[in-house]
């Protein structure tokens, strides 16, 4: 498996006097699956997430309440605005009505102390290694105090109808990237239902990633979002930014919407590569789409439900045009198909919110076996699937106070090779916390986090690691890896 | 110190400050009950009715504090901690004077005017639509609104102005509407153009002594109080309460509040079939057309 923005690793193991702690304070119900044993993973770079923005709250004097369920998260209200290109249109979104001091900027980051644990990890027998040593399996806690990375957040409208995000995004060590950057022209032809947007972009998840509620380095992802079968050279996350060209539009009230891009199969990279930093392997030269609708319908006193469904198809290379005798790649070549579809929800039952989502994936037996298409595939080779999804619940106790919880769950339906364990590869996550907004205006955003999440992978580096984690020396053991967060997350 | 032991600081300590907040976050957001001396109708009985729902002033007040507070106030008088940047500023809800009615000036709206003008949201000003809103939340803000005075305990909505059918739209309307636009003194706030520049502009104020400008008809398609020519013409009708802007109930009669609806179309700058007739006659009879101002004597 690959991520893009890894974060760090982890995992623990938490004992039982610890565990009543939280539970007394979170009060929520968590799984005895999450008591075993531990181990960890210390990591440095911390998602890219988030997107609040109170340069609109301060634009148009609305606290963050009006736009989001609890920040990031957009309500229906915050949708329709984000859909209009981040107007209220009300003739007074042009930037000509904003004071000329007035400047469009957000500060997002979260000081923190997390605590990561992950086990069946390939360890030194002695640590630091000697020559009479072992590998073996163990595991690795790491906890202390820390920062997120920070969103450097710049959005809202150029003119009436042209709307724009820059999003510069850096690790907790300064090092940055445009996680979005993206022009939009709003209402063409005075239509609500033709927009057209160019640049790096969240593709139109109903769901989203980048504006949900969890922060931890495990909770902080969702799984199926980033999942690709054991032994794929696939690196593509659904989760992720992608670049290129979304034609989207919606009803006046956004209940009906719908989106479709045609993304570069470079998995939002620049600069022709496969990635948005440096040192990253060439991208090819073909094209992605992506497809997403949604309908929401008035629940009377329960609220507004929406169901929705998308379909990612795309390709990948599988070797590169190369030079000084394939040292150097160039180009990518060979692509080879996969794809993604799914369902998902957004059901309020009074102050109860529900997101279930559920996807299968698909990739071609060469890009699930990393071998490149003018190759041999090896015996046993077949194209992978995965199936999977995730339950998340929130529930409001006012708009300053929220109870998260999230179950997940993949499972690799079809492994890239018939010898492979059926279970090689399957992920099992629970998350729980709360955010507590201490204020509620319509300057600036401070949440008191608190969350704690654990996943189980089977046979491989658990997802929520940077990418430094070791799989388990076996196949079918799996790895608990486990975070636990503490955290001041504001933005200004 | 041992992990276990700061763990079980920072938990504690999230604990207190979570108890802390609990207090801190009344003071940053809470929404004040009206004075039950005052009279005003009960949050927890207040209702409101629109179309086939009925909307509940306990729902509504949790909403309020979610969308509304920051402009409106936490005593729903209009000053909220972002109204002293909002021009013009929010709606004092505690003096139940409306803008946008169906009903007579000075009466309180129904309870359908409230919610068409949350659902509308006013052009040129700070006040969005919210029809993002499920129609059930509408009503029940409409329900919580209704608690801020004690109008609403004592009066009854005003009965409902009858619009009758609209008149045919001729250029002999039009000029009809530009003579009494003229003749009514309209120019004087609005602009000889319509484009809120009259010469007492610079002097209006609202109820509570703010500044406040007159409507540019040059600025779109909707006015204050709606899109439609229907809307335009209960405007005239009921007035726009709280501001300098009169009803004419009294003094115009429907045929004439048409010909006056059809002249406003053509100051607006957008296609219509009122501007058009406009156009078509002004490119015939520039030299026959008299301007609008204190100097003309009305007509065309």
């Amino acid at each position: 498996m690959h991520r893009k923005f890894p974060t760090y690793l982890q995992y623990l193991k938490w004992s039982f006097v610890n565990f009543l702690l939280l539970i007394g304070l979170l009060a929520v119900f968590f799984s005895p699956a999450g008591l075993g044993t531990s181990k960890v993973f210390a990591a440095p770079a911390p998602k890219v997430r988030v997107m609040a923005i109170p340069t609109f709250a301060r634009k148009y004097g609305l606290p963050c309440s009006a736009c989001h369920t609890a920040w990031p998260e957009l309500n229906n209200f915050g949708q329709v605005f984000r859909d209009n290109g981040y107007q209220l249109m009300n003739e007074r979104d042009s930037p000509i009505w904003q004071n000329p001091a007035y400047f469009p900027i957000t500060f997002r980051i979260t000081p923190n102390w997390h605590r990561e644990s992950t086990d069946n990890q390939a360890i030194d027998s002695t640590p630091g290694g000697s020559s009479s040593g072992s590998t073996v399996s163990g595991r690795v806690t790491q906890a202390g105090f820390d920062l997120s990375g920070m969103d450097l957040w710049s959005a809202g409208t150029l003119y009436k109808n042209i709307s724009f995000v820059l999003l510069p995004s850096s690790d907790p060590t300064a090092v940055w990237h445009f996680e979005a950057a993206w022009v939009r022209f709003d209402n063409l032809m005075g239509s609500s239902w033709l927009n057209l947007r160019a640049g790096r972009f969240e593709l139109d998840n109903m769901i989203s990633e980048k504006r949900f509620l969890f922060l931890s380095n495990n909770g902080g992802i969702y799984q199926i979002y980033h999942f690709n079968a054991p032994g794929s050279a696939n690196n593509f996350g659904y989760g992720d930014n992608q670049i290129g060209l979304e034609l989207a539009g919606h009803s006046k009230n956004s209940y009906t919407r719908y989106s479709v891009a045609v993304l570069s199969s470079n998995e939002g990279g620049v600069n022709f590569s496969t990635d948005v930093v440096p040192g990253a392997p060439p991208a090819g030269r073909s094209y992605d789409v992506n497809l997403a609708f949604s309908q929401a319908f008035n629940g009377g006193s329960l609220g507004l439900e929406r169901v929705g469904a998308f379909s990612y198809i795309g390709q990948r290379s599988t070797y590169y045009q190369t030079a000084q005798n394939g040292a150097e790649p160039l180009v990518g070549l060979g692509n080879k198909p996969f794809y993604r579809v799914g369902v998902n929800g957004d059901f309020f039952l009074g102050k109860l919110e529900l997101l279930p989502l559920y996807m299968h994936g698909w990739d071609n037996a060469y890009l699930g076996n990393g071998v490149p298409a003018n190759g041999t595939l090896p015996e046993g080779a077949q194209a992978p699937t995965f199936n999977g999804g995730f339950v998340e619940g929130h529930y409001y106790v006012s708009p300053q106070l929220v109870f998260l919880g999230r179950y997940e769950k993949v499972n690799v339906g079809t492994q890239a090779n018939i010898a492979n364990p059926s279970s090689y590869g399957n992920v099992t996550a629970y998350s729980v916390g709360y955010r507590w907004y201490p204020i509620m205006f319509s300057r600036a955003g401070l949440a008191w986090h608190n969350e704690y999440s654990i996943s189980k992978s089977i046979g491989i580096v658990p997802e929520s690691g940077d990418g430094t984690g070791l799989p388990p020396l076996s196949l079918t053991n799996g790895v608990w890896s486990s975070s636990l967060l503490f955290g001041f997350d504001f933005d200004f | 110190m041992t992990l276990k032991s700061l763990l079980v600081a920072i938990v504690l300590g999230s604990s207190a400050l979570f108890s802390a907040g609990a207090m801190s976050c009344k003071a940053q957001s809470h929404v004040n009950s009206p004075d039950p001396s005052l009279g005003t109708p009960s949050v927890a009985t207040e209702s409101s009715h629109v179309g086939n729902l009925t909307g509940h002033a306990e729902a509504g007040k949790q909403l309020y504090r979610r969308f509304c507070i920051g402009c409106h106030g936490p005593d729903g008088n209009g000053e909220g901690m972002n109204a002293q940047w909002i021009d013009p500023k929010p709606r004092d809800f505690t003096i139940a004077t409306f803008k946008c009615r169906s009903t007579p000036t000075g009466t309180l709206p129904t309870d359908q005017d409230l919610y068409n003008a949350i659902t509308r949201g006013f052009v040129n000003s700070n006040m969005p639509s919210w029809e993002p809103l499920t129609t059930q939340q509408r009503t029940d803000l409409v329900a919580f609104v209704k608690t801020w005075s004690a109008r609403w305990a004592k009066e009854k909505s005003g009965p409902v102005l009858v619009i009758p059918a609209e008149t045919p739209i001729t250029i002999e309307s039009v000029l009809h509407g530009r003579q009494l636009f003229q003749k009514m003194e309209c120019w004087k706030c609005h602009g000889p153009g319509g484009h809120g520049d009259g010469p007492s502009a610079a002097t209006l104020t609202d109820s509570k002594d703010n500044p406040i400008r007159p409507y540019n008809f040059s600025t779109g398609a909707r006015f204050k109080c709606g899109d439609t020519n229907q809307d335009l013409y209960r405007i005239f009708m009921t007035g726009v309460d709280g501001t300098p802007m009169p009803s004419f109930a009294d003094v115009i009669q429907p045929g004439d509040a048409w010909d006056l609806v059809h002249f406003l179309r053509t100051l607006q700058e957008m296609d219509s079939k009122e501007a058009s007739l406009w156009k078509a006659y002004v490119a015939a009879h520039a030299a026959d057309i008299k301007p609008i101002g204190p100097d003309a004597a009305g007509g065309q």
